[in-house]
């Protein structure tokens, strides 16, 4: 059951059935445990990665659908995207543990909307739950990403 | 004691004994002349900290780096903590890192609470008296080892951003000094900073250490560890509480490629394997038959309708059950003729729902027990393994991790998951680690919720308007019966909050009780705990009585606070107040509220409207005295995510059980606050030089009850339960 998976850039093989979510593989074989397990059904967006640039769930992603597509984890941020910057200018995180989904979900916002409005924040980032409460910020740091990487 | 010390000595101490134990350290005096430090430490191994001591280590480049005795789950206190040292350090703070605390109650417990542990928003509060001394004496230490090498007085001395220096131009750095400085004896009463001298504490500098990691996915938690030859183990728990295995069926979990083992344990069935997602696929596959004799099996419905039955006086108590008076000052039936305000709150059982669910490390096995996790309360965690495991509490190791929030969850004196982990790490054997893993539904369906709870208030006011009696009950479950604190006397988290209300001191005539009936259900603190529902009550009373006076809001607290000499509710008020400005903008009405959460004061001016017939919630001008502030932006950033924490219980927060059984299992079923609902939370500080206090838990309580207050303004209609959102 050996698989070729395009993650970060590399080529990687995993051992894993085909219904086995992405995000377990990520975690549990490949050691890639910046996304993180929040609820598994898609509802708190702690396990977002890029599939082909877009923001999915990788908890609700089967590692058989994705063999071909470029996956990014917020280890392919590589620490320097201005998202990244933008969240330790202004102390974004608090417990931390939403922020991977929160940066991989804004990413892929930035990438395809680089001045985003409010509305444009709303609806990309309103499937990424923060029990802290660390919204106000994420809305400032996502704001300040887009003028940064403008300027 | 020397019987109390050789039921330790034995290999396997006795429940009673740790029950004594943990008794000792909120009782304090129950084993006189020995600190609960002391009886809890047992088997705690000797440690060499260094030259510094249990709380700093200087590297030989001079970097310094503070251990945190407070777990850090978002709360900030890590970088208040390590600023209190560096700046009676005069350190440099960008070369300053800090660390976790193994545990050791014997020099890291909580002043303020006898065992190591955060909570109560102390971290701050009972570090700075002991981590200024820390400070102060390592700064001693560097300048004694100057003077020597340079031979000039101490007091000539300076130091600045690490690096120590004598007018006569002289200078050197921490790491220049460091060999010398080693051999000092440190002072035990050193000399502490002017406050007026602070150039770290309370500036903008007091940034987090941790941003970077937590952006970059680096940050380590306990879903992280991955240990070699670690096994991973999910649970397959009752669907009610109180339920235990009566027979189960491994088959089909066994079939499951990865499964290693399945086996009972006295919380469920457990299932071993290589794997998170295989322990998953073989967890609900395991065909458990559940024994419910002693399960309760009634809904949160009717749960409530005997605390408004209790409360109505149409039911009495019976058995051990009783009223318990918290407060009764003045004499004398209310008086005739006097307006009467009448109201009741319903509050539901809350989960705390933080992000990453519960979990926990552990390896037992040659004498040698490890747990590795965000624990909350090392010392009470390490008593629970210790019974476990037979073995003295202070051998177990604890490696604390960060935490994905907790907001009261991990801080459970039976340690629950932690002490599920050990029973399945012990059946294991052979110190061989296992990563317990709780799926959301475990953890939203788990219990240890915040308590429902019914308030009565019937309120008489005076000729002028302002209370003349004040009838006051409430029905909730206690948190504390059971502990090993719990005491028999009033459980005062259940009224916190409503007892010392500076409302009640401003009533002549009082007559406050409470009545705390059991369930099955397990509850537990949750953020800001007896202000859950004390703060709505008295606050969103307290509109309700001007509204009856036909005086505005603001001024009618002013006149209470007088009256009760509340002057920091006064000044926070009066802060929030000029800060909010004359009047909301168009289209929004306002409320306003005000509470004391564990010794912090914060009062929020918050903007709301109705949209799709929903509360909408802008703008909220928060104004916090919390003493001191060590850091301006975390304060803000705590009354921000408190903010959002408390909004979003009052807007959907809501655990129901049908037969027993929890029917919300994951964020689709128990709505929680989303970006696009999130309020703009302004926040200013009281000035203050007083003893710091926490920030942690006071945000979070003052939302809900301004929200309804402006929902009163708009509509008229008070709000008589939560969530505000019942569809």
């Amino acid at each position: 059951m050996a698989k070729t998976l395009n993650i970060n850039g590399a080529s990687v093989s995993v051992d894993a059935a085909p219904d086995t979510p992405l995000l377990w593989v990520l975690r549990d074989e490949l050691g890639l445990t910046g996304a993180k397990y929040g609820c598994g059904v898609g509802q708190c967006g702690a396990c977002t990665v890029h599939l082909d640039g877009k923001a999915v769930r990788s908890c609700q992603t089967p590692i058989g659908a994705v063999e071909g597509m470029k996956i990014t984890t917020i280890e392919g941020l590589g620490g320097v995207h201005p998202l990244q910057a933008a969240w330790v200018k202004l102390d974004v995180p608090q417990c931390g543990y939403c922020q991977s989904g929160q940066i991989m979900s804004a990413a892929a916002l930035l990438a395809e909307t680089p001045r985003p409005s409010d509305a444009d924040i709303d609806s990309a980032m309103s499937g990424n739950i923060c029990r802290c409460g660390a919204y106000q910020r994420i809305r400032a740091a996502i704001i300040d990403a887009a003028a940064a990487a403008k300027a | 004691m020397n019987a109390f010390i050789k039921s330790f000595d034995k290999a396997r101490p006795t429940r009673r004994a740790v029950v004594i134990a943990s008794a000792a350290t909120a009782g304090g005096a129950l084993l006189v002349g020995c600190s609960p430090a002391q009886i809890l430490g047992i088997g705690t191994p000797d440690v060499d900290f260094g030259p510094f001591g249990p709380f700093i280590s200087i590297a030989a480049n001079g970097d310094v780096t503070v251990v945190s005795k407070h777990i850090e789950f978002g709360q900030g206190n890590h970088a208040g903590l390590a600023a209190i040292v560096a700046e009676e350090l005069d350190a440099d703070w960008d070369r300053v890192k800090v660390v976790q605390a193994p545990a050791n109650v014997k020099v890291y417990a909580n002043l303020g609470q006898g065992v190591q542990g955060t909570g109560g928003s102390s971290a701050i509060n009972n570090s700075w008296d002991q981590l200024r001394k820390v400070g102060a004496a390592a700064r001693a230490m560097f300048v004694s080892a100057a003077a020597a090498r340079w031979s000039v007085p101490v007091g000539e001395i300076g130091v600045k951003n690490s690096v120590v220096s004598h007018p006569a131009g002289k200078s050197a750095t921490f790491a220049d000094l460091l060999p010398d400085a080693a051999k000092v004896a440190p002072p035990k009463e050193p000399t502490l900073k002017d406050p007026k001298a602070f150039t770290l504490i309370g500036s903008d500098r007091v940034r987090r250490k941790d941003s970077l990691a937590k952006s970059t996915g680096t940050a380590r938690f306990t879903q992280d560890v991955h240990l070699p030859n670690m096994l991973t183990a999910m649970v397959a728990h009752p669907p009610r509480f109180g339920a235990t295995v009566a027979s189960f069926d491994a088959a089909a979990a066994k079939a499951v490629p990865g499964v290693v083992d399945v086996f009972k344990i006295p919380s469920g069935v457990a299932v071993v394997a290589a794997n998170t997602w295989a322990a998953r696929q073989g967890r609900d596959a395991v065909k458990v038959t559940w024994d419910d004799a002693k399960a309760e099996r009634r809904g949160s419905d009717e749960i409530l309708a005997t605390y408004k039955a209790l409360a109505s006086g149409k039911t009495q108590p019976t058995g051990d059950l009783k009223w318990q008076v918290f407060d009764a000052h003045g004499a004398g039936a209310a008086p005739a003729g006097g307006k009467v305000v009448e109201a009741t709150f319903d509050f539901p059982f809350l989960a705390h729902a933080p992000m990453e669910p519960m979990n926990c490390v552990a390896e037992t096995g040659g004498g040698k027990t490890k747990l590795t996790f965000g624990s909350q309360i090392p010392t009470v965690d390490q008593l629970n393994a210790a019974m476990i495991v037979g073995a003295l509490p202070g051998s177990v190791q604890i490696e604390t991790l960060f935490a994905g929030g907790s907001f009261g969850r991990r801080a459970n004196f039976k340690s629950d998951y932690a002490a599920e982990c050990v029973h399945i790490a012990k059946h294991v054997g052979g110190g061989r680690p296992v990563k317990l893993v709780w799926s959301r539904e475990d953890d939203m369906s788990g219990g240890y919720y915040r308590p429902m709870v019914h308030h009565a208030v019937r309120v008489t006011l005076d000729a002028d308007g302002y209370p003349a009696h004040w009838r006051h009950r409430i029905v909730t479950q206690s948190i504390m019966k059971g502990s090993p604190v719990g005491g028999g006397g009033l459980d005062e988290s259940a009224v916190e909050g409503a007892k010392g209300s500076p409302y009640l001191k401003a009533t002549p005539v009082v007559d406050a009780q409470a009545i705390l009936p059991d369930s099955g259900v397990p509850v537990l603190w949750w953020r800001s705990v007896g202000a859950t529902h004390t703060a709505f009550v008295m606050e969103h009373m307290v509109d309700q009585l001007a509204r009856a006076a036909g005086k505005d809001p603001v001024d009618y607290r002013r006149a209470l606070y007088a009256k009760a000499g509340a002057s920091r509710w006064l000044a926070a008020l009066n802060l929030a107040a000029e800060k909010a400005g004359p009047k909301p903008a168009e289209g929004w009405s306002r409320g306003v509220a005000v509470h004391e959460c564990f010794g912090t004061v914060v009062a929020q001016v918050a903007e709301v409207k109705l949209q799709d017939g929903k509360p909408r919630v802008g703008r909220v001008v928060t104004a916090v005295d919390c003493g001191t502030p060590i850091s301006p932006g975390q304060i803000a950033a705590q009354m921000e995510g408190g903010t959002c924490f408390g909004l979003s219980a009052a807007l959907y927060g809501r655990v129901t059980l049908k037969g027993g059984e929890v029917e919300q299992k994951n964020f689709d079923t128990y709505r929680v606050l989303r970006i696009d609902e999130a309020p703009q939370v302004e926040t200013h500080l009281v000035p203050s030089g007083a003893h710091p206090s926490g920030v942690g838990e006071p945000g979070t309580p003052v939302i809900g009850p301004a929200v309804a207050n402006a929902l009163l303004a708009l509509t008229g209609k008070p709000t008589s339960s939560l969530p505000f959102v019942q569809a």
